[in-house]
């Protein structure tokens, strides 16, 4: 039996990162060690509090020797623009969670409107991931 | 509260995509709608069977305005090096599923090898995204 | 007799703690949270949850340090004060007495945090395996 325990979103800042995620998004660290025999890797993984089946991990984009200048150059650009892939988040109360979030500094690019499927609004993280959090209807 | 419902990768083909992560991985599919009001935008979602909770979408490039032109030739030389996403997964066998889906036809790097976080191999899909499947070392009873 | 919920004003100190506690957060909060003096708080929120808010708050902050420690490598220091406690000193003592162990002791109780990381194979491929050696050796 499979289980999806961790997707990644690139980070330009770890630190940075963290900050948001723990003090802006709420979410709680679960994972947080530095490798100094792998170049100082670092794995820090996030997750909501209550749900710490499945975690998100910051990873930083790392330069030589790991990846040449273009791809880590690539990888930032692409992130930048919110086009390295999206975390989709889920709530009860989406206008509540809006709210609060935003009282915390979160930058939404689009405030709960409703669609077909539910409704839900979009925010980015500093390195530019793009986050949908959405209130399904039930159909 | 909110919490984790899908993560997402970049696939080349969504049909393709589809077969491989049913057929080949053994997920499920969780969602698959077309959505004419928005452009034929297809919604594709799978994951394990035994975690509903969680899905992957597996979401087609989009061209302009989504993404410009320079940003999709971007996003597909970094697809093709297998950079832009990676998934963790966890096996309570690993040897067992790396069989199982070895005979599917998923192209494995190598067999599963023993790290200090457990047992481990990896694979890509057929749009290249990376992904680890592991059977994590065992905890000491008391944790 | 008939279950009750609890009262909206004590969910909500409670929602509270369970949300903030990794902020410099107390017990007044909380009273304020439930509109009651600390002390009519503090009696009603026993009453309804078996326990003291102190107590509660108090635990939630230690489990939550108790979990750091055992998945990161940050200092004790640094995990006292991420679980919105300001006293090293009180932290490992309350540590102490709830886990019978002392924050270090805890922590070397489990294998090393450094002992579930993931590591990408291009950063194996940049820098060789990972060897574990114990904390201890050195």
């Amino acid at each position: 039996m499979m289980k999806i325990a961790t997707a990644q979103v690139w980070v330009n800042d770890q630190d940075e990162a963290l900050a948001f995620y723990t003090e802006k998004l709420g979410m709680e660290v679960r994972a947080d060690v530095t490798m100094a025999e792998m170049g100082d890797f670092r794995w820090l993984t996030v997750s909501p509090a209550g749900q710490e089946d499945i975690a998100i991990v910051l990873m930083a984009i790392p330069g030589a020797p790991v990846f040449d200048e273009d791809t880590a150059n690539a990888i930032r650009e692409l992130t930048a623009k919110g086009a390295a892939g999206s975390v989709f988040l889920v709530t009860d109360d989406v206008y509540g969670e809006y709210e609060t979030l935003k009282s915390r500094g979160v930058e939404f690019v689009d405030p709960p409107e409703e669609r077909p499927y539910g409704i839900d609004c979009g925010f980015r993280d500093p390195s530019g991931n793009h986050f949908r959090l959405t209130q399904i209807t039930e159909l | 509260m909110y919490s984790i419902a899908t993560t997402q990768v970049w696939v080349n083909d969504q049909d393709e995509a589809l077969e491989f992560y049913t057929e080949k991985l053994g997920m499920r599919v969780r969602a698959d709608i077309t959505l004419p009001e928005l452009g034929d935008f297809r919604w594709l979602t799978v994951s394990p069977a035994g975690q509903p909770e969680v899905t992957i979408v597996l979401m087609a490039i989009p061209g302009e305005p989504v993404i410009d032109d320079e940003a999709g030739k971007q996003l597909r030389a970094l697809m093709a090096k297998g950079v832009v996403s990676a998934i963790f997964l966890t096996a309570t066998d690993v040897h067992a599923t790396y069989e199982d889906l070895k005979s599917r036809g998923v192209p494995f790097d190598a067999p599963p090898t023993e790290q200090p976080w457990g047992i481990d191999c990896a694979f890509r899909d057929p749009s290249g995204n990376n992904f680890r499947l592991a059977q994590l070392a065992e905890v000491p009873a008391g944790v | 007799m008939a279950y009750a919920p609890p009262a909206r004003h004590l969910l909500r100190a409670k929602d509270l703690a369970d949300a903030r506690y990794a902020e410099p957060l107390d017990v007044d909060d909380m009273a304020a949270a439930a509109g009651l003096s600390r002390a009519h708080f503090s009696r009603e929120f026993r009453r309804e949850f078996g326990e003291t808010p102190h107590v509660y708050l108090l635990t939630r902050r230690l489990e939550r340090a108790a979990a750091l420690l055992r998945t990161t490598d940050r200092s004790i220091a640094d995990i006292c004060f991420s679980v919105g406690l300001s006293s090293i000193g009180s932290f490992t003592t309350s540590f102490t007495r709830m886990f019978e162990k002392s924050p270090a002791a805890y922590r070397a109780s489990f294998p090393p945090a450094a002992a579930k990381v993931v590591v990408p194979s291009c950063v194996v491929r940049a820098y060789g395996r990972p060897q574990h050696r114990p904390a201890s050796s050195r």
